[in-house]
């Protein structure tokens, strides 16, 4: 299966089932490579539609607190580009459907060779990428690039991108759009769902993409209420603190990290599973 | 191969370990023709922010450029700048010092005698008249040794906006009277408790309350790097520097400078000094970085253009201290001041094209420049002044004594004597 059509059948599959889908989002990485591997193996399984594996940089410029620590969690434990790219093979050695977005900042990626980086993100089994800092108004660095190796190129929409702005934000999305529903960083306050349901409406009057939508889903409930209107929920900050909690006090990972980890995301699956069973 | 001036189009983004950067055999027509309507100086600049900003950023540049059009505009700086500011300040014939060391002769540009003590305040009146234009109603910033956040809580307080300025923890250990400083002025201080809580992260988090209340804030940054407009904006507010440099030295000469001299850590105050000269053919720059402990090893420097390499970090493409795999690095200099990982993207191409030339000075040279400056002439300069004056005394001696230098004194030593003290091994 080549690598765009993943996330498009994956977003089929998730129609023909009449339900939203759950997007989860967790770094690479962290806390080490090996814990790490173990949760991506087990994503599937516990109802993870879409993933989501971030890519540890220092400066995360759009990320809460909880986000920051795993990613320097990531980083202290000897995480680069080039090891989230082979955990990402390693994954694809089990699963050869759930599609993998990378996300993350442009200059690990830009000192790694944009060309380099988008033949081994392909070779290495990656459908779609995020990169925060890579507005429309810089498309030529990486969007275009990586469409046209067949790579998706995610794009993040804001309740700041208004109905004139929004053609220039969709016009070489692919994949999904990405709804991010407050203006403010990963993990902080929550949207009103009302207020979720009109700007999903507002985005799906302008594109035909499954509209997925992040940033404070937090809980199953939560989770349940976007996946009532929106093509996906994602969640991060709440699976990723639930890897910080796991931690001992040397930082090493406890015995139930993993299934700690992967129960919560069961919990989340339900959520959004039930969601439209009313 | 000549670079175009304002990188018409779009150059391809290069790899960053293997970026080419070929001296041109032939000036260009103008070096002061950009930003391009991108926001790019050749390859460097650009908006790299999340798309929450980008709307806020594209305002920005809109008000700014009516703001630059409007003598109204144009005036009411001019009122802040004579009246609030000091401005114009003396261009200083170091007399003692050229004779010192029996070379060029040597000017200094005295904005440490700027109200505040530096060249920030320059920048920051500009940028806060500009909100007040916009109708922003509350004034945030980031600040390393603090310069920058006092002069900015000092302009909040002249218009009675509310001010908060992002520090990092570390800093704030560091710098402690310039955090009561902007207390005293009324501003709420944030300690950056995330990263390696040092500048980069104070700017990290100004971003991230700027992503956060978009509807009334505006982030007045101190520099001359970020997403466009604010390298090409910072570095037109600070050129007020170069253009008084240029009538006093008309003046007094009756001439044009032979060598400009300036520090470097993001590069506003050198930037204001160079950019009214770049097109002045005979005029030739130096730019000064700090080089720490020395360049052999990228953690022990902050010279991101003669020691880094080009990638994106805070909105724009430009030299950065990173490690192989793209992470940022922390600078080392004993000036906190300089004490950035990157540097203005408009330097990153003055670089690359050969305009100016770039140099890096340690740690134990600008403490002896220091203390140079403060027995010769009465003055203590800031340790990031510091640097261009160590430079200066490697310059001077070697030129004829009709060579005119314009060094610029960009700060007051004051905040500096703990750090000094220790340095020189005295409990005060």
């Amino acid at each position: 299966m080549s690598a765009p059509s993943r996330i498009a059948a994956r977003f089929a599959a998730l129609r023909a089932e009449g339900r939203a889908g759950l997007v989860t989002f967790v770094t690479a990485g962290d806390p080490d490579a090996a814990t790490s591997l173990a949760i991506l193996r087990g994503l599937p399984a516990a109802g993870a539609d879409v993933i989501e594996l971030g890519m540890p940089f220092t400066d995360p410029m759009a990320d809460g607190p909880a986000i920051q620590a795993a990613g320097l969690r990531a980083l202290k434990a000897g995480a680069t580009l080039r090891r989230t790219l082979d955990l990402v093979t390693a994954f694809r050695q089990e699963d050869q459907s759930t599609p993998i977005i990378l996300m993350g900042y442009y200059n690990p990626i830009y000192s790694f060779g944009v060309d380099r980086f988008l033949t081994a993100a392909l070779e290495a089994g990656v459908d779609g990428l995020i990169v925060v800092d890579l507005p429309p108004e810089e498309d030529a660095e990486l969007c275009l690039p990586a469409l046209a190796k067949g790579v998706s190129f995610i794009r993040l929409a804001t309740p700041t991108t208004d109905d004139r702005r929004l053609p220039a934000v969709l016009a070489n999305t692919s994949g999904f759009v990405y709804y991010v529903s407050i203006t403010g960083i990963t993990g902080a306050g929550s949207a009103e769902a009302g207020d979720i349901a009109a700007a999903v409406a507002r985005l799906r009057r302008h594109t035909d993409l499954p509209v997925a939508v992040g940033f404070g889903i937090n809980s199953p409930e939560r989770a349940a209420a976007v996946a009532r209107v929106a093509d996906a929920a994602v969640v991060g900050s709440a699976i990723v603190s639930r890897i910080a909690a796991g931690l001992d006090g040397a930082g090493m990972p406890g015995p139930g990290l993993v299934e700690d980890v992967l129960g919560f995301v069961r919990r989340l699956a339900d959520g959004v599973r039930e969601a439209r069973r009313v | 191969m000549v670079a175009p001036p304002t990188g018409e189009g779009r150059l391809p983004p290069a790899i960053g370990s293997c970026l080419v950067t070929n001296i041109p055999q032939q000036p260009l027509n103008t070096y002061r023709s950009g930003p391009d309507e991108h926001g790019h100086f050749g390859i460097y600049g650009g908006r790299f922010v999340a798309e929450t900003l980008m709307p806020l950023i594209l305002d920005l540049e809109k008000a700014y450029g009516e703001a630059r059009r409007d003598p109204a505009f144009a005036d009411e700086l001019r009122y802040y700048l004579t009246h609030y500011v000091g401005r114009p300040n003396p261009l200083y014939f170091a007399e003692r010092l050229t004779a010192r060391l029996g070379g060029a002769k040597i000017y200094m540009k005295r904005d440490e005698l700027n109200h505040t003590g530096a060249h920030k305040i320059n920048n920051c009146i500009g940028q806060i008249l500009l909100a007040r234009r916009m109708g922003k109603r509350r004034i945030i910033a980031e600040t390393g040794a603090g310069q920058h956040g006092v002069a900015t809580a000092t302009v909040a307080a002249l218009f009675g906006l509310p001010c908060t300025v992002y520090m990092g923890a570390v800093d704030v250990e560091r710098q402690k009277p310039n955090v009561f400083r902007m207390k005293l002025l009324g501003a709420e201080v944030v300690p950056v408790e995330s990263g390696a809580r040092t500048l980069k992260d104070a700017m990290n988090e100004a971003l991230r309350d700027w992503v956060t209340n978009v509807e009334d804030t505006f982030y007045i940054i101190g520099t001359v790097a970020g997403p466009h407009p604010y390298p090409a904006m910072v570095r037109d507010f600070q050129s007020v520097i170069g253009n008084e440099v240029r009538e006093q030295m008309m003046a007094a000469e009756g001439r044009l400078p032979d060598t400009l001299v300036a520090a470097i850590g993001g590069g506003s105050n050198a930037m204001g000094l160079f950019h009214p000269f770049l097109d002045d053919p005979g005029v030739q720059m130096i730019g000064v970085e700090a080089g720490g402990y020395g360049l052999h090893d990228i953690h022990s420097h902050a010279a991101s253009l003669t020691g880094g390499r080009p990638g994106v970090l805070h909105g724009n493409r430009t030299y950065l201290l990173q490690d192989e795999d793209g992470q940022i690095i922390e600078g080392h200099s004993i000036s906190a001041g300089l004490d950035y990982p990157g540097v203005g993207p408009e330097h990153a191409w003055l670089r690359d094209v050969g305009r100016v030339r770039y140099e890096a000075v340690t740690d134990k040279e600008a403490l002896d420049a220091f203390q140079l400056l403060a027995r010769t002439e009465g003055i203590l300069p800031a340790l990031e002044p510091s640097h261009a004056l160590a430079q200066v005394v490697k310059e001077a001696p070697k030129l004829p004594a009709d060579h005119l230098i314009v060094m610029n004194l960009c700060g007051r030593g004051d905040k500096d004597i703990f750090a000094v003290a220790e340095k020189l091994g005295v409990a005060l």
